[in-house]
Parts: C-alpha cells; sequence; structure tokens
C-alpha cells in the first residue's frame, strides 16, 4: 500500500492507496501554527488498523518552505554574488547580506577574471561579526563553469552550518534566478533539515522502514534525505499535487487543461500529449523569479469567494476575496452565492446570500434570479476566456530552430477537467464555452493526495560539451571533464542519459520508472578565421512528470 | 533605474538550424553565445522587455518590395521568410502600441539586397527593413521613415530600393568604401532626382572609435533627423564596427552601442552584419537590448575591454570631421544639387553593374526614372544578369501621381514580352504585383 498526504493551506488530504484502489482518504483542517501536527494526525488517521509492514512508500507535499518564505520566517543569509559585466547590480534581486565578489566565467565557461582570495577573507570576517551561518554563493554562468563557486564554497563552509551553491540548483542560464533560487534554498535549508529529522522520527517511532518521498514543485518526487541540500525544490508543491492527482483520470496521450477552482483563485494547467507542461525556466514564489522546476499553473483572481461588485454600471468578479460567500457567514457576494441562490449547491444559507445579490440586482434593475444567473455566467466566461489565453500564450512561445517554427507541436486541447469546490455546477458550462468534453474526476475533493501518493521521481540533467576547449559539464553535478576532440553528439545523449539514471536511482526512482526524454539537442559546428574548430553540444536529458508505473494495468 | 523605462519588444530568431554553408560566418553559431548572455542576463525577465516569435513574411510581402528574378520563392529559403517575418513582427507590434520600441535580433541579413534580387550578395538575399517598412506602409498608410544603416559595410541595398523615394530617409555610416566591402556609400551617392538629399553617406575610416561615431551621429545624424522629422526611425543594425569583429576595422564598442541607441532611440532595430560571435554579440546585443528598453546598460563591458587601446588616433579624428561636415552639406544644399543634376531632363537614367559576390552572379542594370516634382517619379529597369536572365520592370511608387501612374501602366502595357524572361509591374500604391 502507498500513503500519499498534502499539507496544504487550508486543508490537510490524506489517502491510502491499497491494491490500486483508493481504500482511505480524510480530510483535516490545516493547523497553521503546526503543520507537523497536522501531517501527524494525518498519518496517524490513515495508518490506524493497518499493518505498517505493508507499506510501500509514504509520500508527502507540505507548504513548509513556502509558508516560510512568504511569510519571511527564514534563515539570513549571506549572498556572495560574482556577477562580472553585464546587468547594474541595481538590476540584480537584492538581499541584506550582499557580497558581490571580483572574479566571473564568461558564457563559455571561460574564466574572464580569477578570485581575489582576500575578499572572501573580509567576507567571512563579517560573516562572524553578524552570526551569518547561513552562505549562498552565485556566479554569472556558473552552470557553464561551476570551480569558482566551488572554490568560494569550500572557503565558506567552514565557517557556516550551510553553503548553497548556484549551479547545484539548476543546469539552467538565469543569473537573477539563479541568485534568488540559491537564496531562497539557503533561507529554508535549516528549516527543511528540521522537517527531515521530525518526519524521520515519527517514522522510526511507527516503524515503517519503507522509504518517504517528499513531492517537488515539478510534480516529481524525490527521497526526503536526498532533499535536505535541495529543499528549494519542494517549495510550491501545491500546484503540482493538485494537477499529478488528476493524472489517473486523464486519457493518456491526450492535450487537456486541468482547472483547480478554488475560493480565491482559478489554477490554470495544461497537459501535453497526456504530460504536465513545465514552467519554461522556473516558478515565481513570494517575488522570486527562481530556476525552480515546476509544473506551469496560471493562477487567475476569480475563485468561488471571489467578491462581485458593480463598476461603472457593470458586473464586476474578483480578483479580491473579503472572506467567505455571504452563505457561509462573509460580508460580500460571491459567485458561490449565485450559484447557491440558483440551487447549483445546496450549501449555507441560502437565504442569506439572496439578500446580498438583490442589493446588486436592484441596482441593475434585474430580478434576483436574472442577476445570479449573470454572475455565474460572467464567472464561467472569464475562467474559460483566461484558458483560451494560456493556451494562445503557449502557442505563441518563441521558438529558435526553423524547423520548430514549422513544424513545431501546437497544444490543441481536447478535454477539460474540473477540480475544486464547484468543480461538479462548473465543468460542463465550462466545457461549452471551452467547446470540449469535461469531466470532474472522482475523489475531486482529495486529488492533492492521490498525486502525492502516484507521482513517481523527476531529475533533469544538463550537459554541455565544448570540443575546442576539450570540456564537458554536468554542472548541477558539479561534474567537469577533459573530453576528447573527436567526442560527438551521440556520446554526450549517452553520457547525459548515464548521469540522469544515476540521479534518478540516487533520488529514489524506481527502474520501472525510468521514462527519460531528451528535452534539448543541439550541435554548433565552432568555426574560427574559417576553420572548423569543434563542436559545442548541448543535451538536456529528463525523467518527465508523470505517474508510478505501478498504477498501469489496472482498472 | 534612473532613466525612463521603455517597453520593448524583442523578436529573437537565432535560427539555429540554418547556414549558407558550414563554415560561412553566416551559420548556425552566430548568435548561440548572444543567446547565452541574453538568456543568462535575465533580459526575458524583465516586465519591460517582451518577447515575440516571428511569423513567415509571405510572397506578397516580398513582391512589394522586391523584383526576385525568377520568382521570391526562387531566391528565399525559409529562413529569409522567417527574417522578413521577424522585422514586420517587431514593426507591427510597435505600430498596434503593444510596445515602444522594438528589436529584430533575426537572421540572416539583408541591407546588402537591392530592388532587383537575381541571387544572394553580402549575405543577403532580400531585403528586411525594406519589406518590413513596405509593409508598414501598406497597413498603417503613409509615414515618414528614417533608416539609420549602423552597419560596418554600406548599406547599398536599402540605398539602391529607396534611391528614389523622398519619404525615405536613408543615412548610411560606415568603413569607407575603398577599404572594404561593397566599396560604395562615398558622398556623392546622395539618392535619385526626385528624391535627391535622402540619401545621405558618411563614410568613416579604419580605426574610428566611439569618439567619431559619436561625432557623426551629434553632428549629421540627429540633426537631419530632427529636420526630416520622421513618423519612424530604424536602426538596420549591424554589430560589425566593433573592434573585434573578424572582418572589419573599427573600434566601436559595447558601450558605444548601447549609447548610440540611447540617443538615436528607434522605433524598430533590425540586426544586420556583425561576426566577432563570442567577443562582441553577446555583450553589444545585451547593451542594445538595455538602451532600447531604458536600462541602465553602464556595467556591459567586454572582458577584455581596454580604453586606452581602442582610442583613435587624430588624423582620424580629422577624416570622420571632415566626412560628417561634407555628408550634412549633401543634405543642407540638397535643392541646389538637385537643380544642378536634374537641369531640364524629364527623365534620369542610371547603369549599374552589380556584383552578387555570396552567389557569384553579374548583373547589368539600367535603370530610368521619370523626373517628377509630385512623386518619387515611375521608374523603370532593364536587368541582364550573367545566369542568362533578362527582364524590365516598372515600378509605380508611393503615392504615385496621375501622371507617373499613366506613365507606368502604359510602360507595362507596352513592354513586350519576347527577348525577356520576365516583364515585372510593382504598384506600391495599389499595391499591386503583375508579371507577364
Amino acid at each position: 500500500m502507498i500513503i500519499g498526504i498534502d499539507v496544504g493551506g487550508t486543508h490537510t488530504d490524506a489517502v491510502l492507496i491499497k491494491d490500486r484502489r483508493l481504500v482511505k482518504k480524510a480530510k483535516f483542517l490545516t493547523r497553521q501554527d503546526h503543520l507537523m501536527a497536522s501531517l501527524l494526525s494525518a498519518a496517524d488517521h490513515l495508518l490506524a488498523g493497518e499493518d505498517v509492514s505493508r507499506i510501500e512508500r509514504l509520500t508527502i507535499s507540505t507548504t513548509l518552505s513556502t509558508n516560510a518564505i512568504v511569510e519571511q520566517k527564514i534563515d539570513r543569509v549571506g549572498m556572495v554574488i560574482s556577477a562580472g559585466p553585464g546587468l547594474s547590480p541595481a538590476l540584480l534581486p537584492k538581499f541584506q547580506d550582499a557580497y558581490h565578489v571580483s572574479g566571473y566565467m564568461n558564457h563559455r565557461g571561460i574564466e574572464a577574471a580569477s578570485l581575489k582570495e582576500q575578499e572572501i577573507e573580509g567576507i567571512l570576517d563579517d560573516f562572524r561579526k553578524k552570526g551569518i551561518r547561513h552562505a549562498g554563493v552565485a556566479g554569472k554562468f556558473s552552470c557553464r563553469n561551476p570551480q569558482q563557486e566551488i572554490r568560494i564554497g569550500d572557503e565558506l563552509k567552514h565557517a557556516t552550518d550551510h553553503v548553497s551553491l548556484g549551479h547545484r540548483m539548476s543546469g539552467r542560464l538565469n543569473f537573477p534566478r539563479r541568485m534568488a533560487t540559491t537564496y531562497l534554498n539557503a533561507a529554508v535549508w535549516s528549516r527543511h533539515r528540521q522537517f527531515v529529522r521530525e518526519v524521520e522520527d515519527f517514522m522510526a517511532e511507527k516503524r515503517i522502514t519503507a522509504p518517504c518521498y517528499i513531492l517537488k514543485a515539478d510534480g516529481g518526487t524525490i527521497e526526503l534525505p536526498q532533499s535536505a541540500d535541495t529543499p528549494a525544490q519542494t517549495i510550491l508543491s501545491g500546484p503540482a499535487a493538485s494537477i499529478m492527482g488528476t493524472l489517473p483520470f486523464v486519457k493518456p496521450g491526450q492535450d487537456a487543461v486541468i482547472l483547480d477552482i478554488g475560493g480565491t483563485t482559478t489554477d490554470i494547467a495544461v497537459l501535453a500529449d497526456g504530460i504536465p507542461l513545465l514552467e519554461p525556466l522556473g516558478v515565481t514564489l513570494g517575488g522570486y523569479k527562481t530556476l525552480i522546476r515546476g509544473l506551469r499553473t496560471r493562477s487567475i483572481g476569480i475563485g468561488g469567494d471571489s467578491t462581485v461588485r458593480i463598476v461603472q454600471g457593470r458586473l464586476a468578479i474578483g480578483p479580491e476575496r473579503t472572506g467567505p460567500a455571504v452563505a457561509f457567514g462573509g460580508a460580500d457576494p460571491t459567485p458561490t452565492d449565485a450559484m447557491v441562490v440558483l440551487g447549483l449547491l445546496q450549501i449555507g444559507n441560502r437565504q442569506a446570500a439572496g439578500q446580498a445579490l438583490q442589493t446588486l440586482a436592484g441596482q441593475m434593475n434585474h430580478s434576483l434570479p436574472e442577476l445570479a444567473e449573470m454572475v455565474f455566467s460572467l464567472t464561467c466566461d472569464l475562467i474559460s476566456q483566461a484558458v483560451m489565453d494560456v493556451i494562445e500564450e503557449i502557442n505563441s512561445q518563441p521558438v529558435y530552430t526553423i524547423h520548430e517554427l514549422l513544424e513545431g507541436k501546437t497544444i490543441v486541447p481536447k478535454a477539460l477537467y474540473v477540480v475544486g469546490g464547484p468543480a461538479a455546477v462548473m465543468a460542463a458550462p465550462l466545457g461549452q464555452r471551452l467547446e470540449y468534453p469535461s469531466h470532474v474526476p472522482e475523489n475531486a475533493e482529495v486529488a492533492n493526495a492521490i498525486g502525492v501518493a502516484l507521482s513517481r521521481t523527476t531529475a533533469e540533467v544538463a550537459l554541455l560539451a565544448d570540443t575546442e576547449r576539450g570540456v564537458l559539464t554536468v554542472a548541477e553535478e558539479g561534474l567537469q571533464m577533459p573530453i576528447s576532440k573527436r567526442f560527438t553528439r551521440e556520446e554526450a545523449i549517452g553520457f547525459a542519459r548515464e548521469k540522469l539514471l544515476e540521479k534518478a536511482r540516487r533520488l529514489g526512482a524506481s527502474e520501472q520508472d525510468m521514462d527519460m526524454e531528451i528535452t534539448e539537442d543541439q550541435v554548433f559546428p565552432m568555426v574560427r578565421d574559417f576553420y572548423a574548430t569543434g563542436k559545442n553540444i548541448r543535451i538536456k536529458v529528463q525523467i518527465k512528470p508523470g505517474l508510478l508505473s505501478y498504477l498501469q494495468g489496472g482498472d | 533605474m534612473g532613466k525612463k523605462s521603455k517597453k520593448t519588444g524583442l523578436i529573437f530568431f537565432p535560427a539555429f538550424d540554418w547556414a549558407i554553408s558550414p563554415t560561412h560566418p553566416e551559420r548556425e553559431e552566430r548568435l548561440l553565445y548572444t543567446q547565452d548572455q541574453v538568456f543568462e542576463e535575465g533580459l526575458l525577465d524583465f516586465e519591460n522587455i517582451v518577447e515575440y516569435k516571428p511569423g513567415l513574411a509571405t510572397t506578397e510581402d516580398i513582391d512589394r518590395t522586391h523584383i526576385c528574378v525568377p520568382d521570391a520563392a526562387s531566391v528565399t529559403t525559409d529562413s529569409h521568410l522567417i527574417a522578413a517575418g521577424g522585422a514586420i513582427r517587431a514593426a507591427r507590434a510597435v505600430l498596434e502600441k503593444e510596445v515602444d520600441n522594438a528589436f529584430a535580433l533575426v537572421r540572416p541579413p539583408g541591407h546588402h539586397a537591392m530592388k532587383v534580387v537575381h541571387g544572394a550578395r553580402g549575405f543577403c538575399n532580400v531585403n528586411m527593413e525594406a519589406i518590413m517598412i513596405d509593409y508598414i506602409r501598406r497597413h498603417y498608410g503613409p509615414k515618414r521613415i528614417a533608416v539609420i544603416d549602423t552597419d560596418c559595410h554600406h548599406g547599398d541595398g536599402t540605398q539602391d530600393i529607396f534611391w528614389h523615394d523622398p519619404q525615405t530617409l536613408c543615412i548610411s555610416i560606415h568603413q569607407d568604401g575603398r577599404t572594404l566591402y561593397p566599396g560604395t556609400g562615398f558622398h556623392q551617392e546622395m539618392g535619385g532626382p526626385n528624391a535627391l538629399g535622402t540619401t545621405i553617406n558618411i563614410p568613416l575610416p579604419p580605426g574610428t572609435s566611439d569618439e567619431g561615431f559619436f561625432h557623426t551621429l551629434d553632428h549629421v545624424i540627429l540633426p537631419i533627423l530632427e529636420e526630416f522629422k520622421p513618423d519612424l526611425i530604424i536602426n538596420s543594425a549591424g554589430q560589425d564596427n566593433h573592434y573585434t569583429d573578424p572582418i572589419t576595422n573599427m573600434r566601436f564598442t559595447a558601450q558605444g552601442y548601447a549609447r548610440l541607441n540611447e540617443k538615436l532611440a528607434p522605433d524598430i532595430a533590425v540586426l544586420e552584419g556583425g561576426y566577432s560571435i563570442e567577443k562582441a554579440l553577446p555583450y553589444v546585443n545585451v547593451g542594445i537590448i538595455l538602451a532600447m528598453s531604458g536600462l541602465d546598460y553602464s556595467c556591459v563591458r567586454e572582458p577584455d575591454y581596454d580604453a586606452a587601446s581602442l582610442k583613435q588616433t587624430n588624423d582620424i579624428t580629422r577624416f570622420v570631421e571632415k566626412s560628417a561636415e561634407m555628408a550634412y552639406q549633401v543634405w543642407k544644399e540638397r535643392k541646389t544639387f538637385r537643380e544642378k543634376i536634374v537641369g531640364r531632363n524629364r527623365s534620369m537614367t542610371r547603369r549599374k553593374h552589380i556584383y552578387y559576390d555570396t552567389d557569384g552572379i553579374s548583373e547589368e542594370q539600367e535603370e530610368t526614372v521619370r523626373i517628377c516634382e509630385d512623386c518619387g517619379g515611375v521608374v523603370t529597369i532593364d536587368s541582364q544578369a550573367d545566369t542568362g536572365r533578362k527582364i524590365f520592370a516598372v515600378i509605380v511608387p508611393y503615392l504615385a501621381c496621375p501622371r507617373c501612374r499613366q506613365a507606368g501602366e502604359e510602360a507595362y502595357d507596352k513592354a513586350d514580352r519576347r527577348g525577356y524572361a520576365g516583364v515585372y509591374f510593382q504598384d506600391k500604391d495599389r499595391d499591386l504585383f503583375l508579371v507577364k
């Protein structure tokens, strides 16, 4: 049996799956002051009467790090930055304790200026003076050559509890995002470590020996101990949980849209050939744009509890939410109230909802049912319009080769899946507007926990081989090694695959779940003074987000 | 930021799967390091920098500008259609007011492609800026447009296309034609009789540095723009004036390029040449994008930048000042020059020998324009290339006067197909393209 627990912002969902069947589900209010307690009581509930020795895996998703960042309950981080020339420091992300050092790499990963030892010594002095125990090191183009970051890290680690290195965060290019990601990773490191320890203690106490996984923002899982040094990856796993939880109900191989209609917002996600799309660079959290791999979601400020108002004689919905629907004791009318008035939802105080909407109806010279219908209809219009915008945006995403421009994939959704409170009521009218069939998955109320339970391990490896310099780099793995001038694209792909397998195994992937995919495959002949001097080979491989093969072959 | 930020559209299309030939400077690798630098600097994350996907230019878009022999499809590949489509996308973003300005970082370049196209010259088949300008006029109405060609090579193609167009100001600054391809671009090339002075050439000596470029900008380009009052300024933005460029001899820097774009404030910039793909382009392009979007570019610098070694000599300074003065004189005295050149002629003919270095084709051309006070004047072209193809073309200009229109229509009707591979009629005013 496998267990999934999602400790979300409002609710904690938990499921227990046995022989491919959901046998237990539970939903609790999350204790904001004590996430660990929420997690443990959900686990206790599921495990009551179960034989813990039969647990095959336990997976957790938590908002712990996300909340810590949003609420600024994080450690003070000394950020050591080697930016070199380029963007003015005024345009880069700012940190309270930032130390700019000399030395930088150029775009090919060639050291353009070297480090100065005395600068690092000065920084260590300052760390001691200020009591800084956590550090981040981010260098421009460190994903092309991590040596300077590694050297700075070596100097800092003796004087600190933890050092996060930029090149370990992602193999992708984007220096400001690398800075932000490195900072966040260092800032939540100790909190996450504490969490890992508490979960391990709990498992020991309950005598659970099965592996424990944690969900990442990209909808993949990694074994809990493996997340210890890269906690940033576990940020924003909530939206990923709900998308992954819908996947078991999606027809495989299809382009589709998943909507999660919540109280404040509606999250839109898109599947291409049945696989959730990833953010091109990374997720954004608390104003930080990062390189954290995450599922691509667009959140719009329209949900069941969005405030309905009249602006210049016309109805307007959201993006603010002043509280719950009037039907549940709130102050301002909401789409939920409209659905209650229309009898679409049999919940809450219908009379109160009616009174609140009656005021608006009066102002607009409509009857109450007319107005309720208008609100409901506008809510569906706005959401479906946002879905169309998202599809349009994905399809007009820039590409850089003629082949992709002429032959590139276009997303044409064939189905809509709706989860969240009003899913059952809104799915049909939304599907009508979008002109594709809509579905409401079973057990939608615990979709998040299902997603958490069933997601497989994901990993990515980015490789750069520069045969002119005779150097191969897989920065995220801290790897640089000499290669022959005759190193080929095929060898590069082979090597990248090998590294990906190693990494995925280390992170806890099982052999049957190594669904590899090449996401970048480019070879550039290098020519200097009209003579071919080498090749610049760029390969990215990944294990894409998906469900455990455990599920396949069942009903 | 300190400076006023602008919303900038970026059309980035490096065509990573296209080369003229494997070791040609115009190859897959050309914008690779530029892309790396632009991505690594995180420029696309700025709210005021928006990336657009290019579309494909259509045959109609090309036929509106060029006379392609035998036809547009034969002289273009998908990469040309995308590069032209990228320039058009940039123009649309600006004219639809989605952005304040736009930069089409596309390849291959186009500024050596002339009106008649028998093949490729100077790595160019079709002219991206010219196709874009004709598209703008077709879709957004008549506009006075200034093209400032800042490539190190004379923008001879753009000059040829707008030679007779008084509504298009073409200013080219470039390394002196006696020392560099294509060997033209001297002061006395000042436009056709109906558009005299709206072609301005400023040849600069090898070794010109930032100082020299800013002298011409301050003393020629900006004052002329002030008087010409264009609706749109287009930078035909070559990056081969850079001190590391392998096929030219100038000393311009990334800082220089950024500042030039800040001062020139183009509405649209379109990439042309520039082949120092590792040492110049990444820094020059980051500088231009920052400058166009009004962001601080003061920290953009090449790793090997050394101010002292890039200073220009006093001789060069004097040469630059003299060249600038002569160029400005062309503009100031354009009416006098016109009277002198036109005299009592009712039409004027120029004969051109055009060599297509990239494709190894030679063309002999005779171009006749009707002298006209009211429009750019109807043009007829008789062209023969050593491919064996001989063509005749009639071009009715934008805002054609009734008499030029009538003359053009008669010339096309009268033209005998015999002896020609094709007879073409291009009516820019009515957006009509006929072949017989």
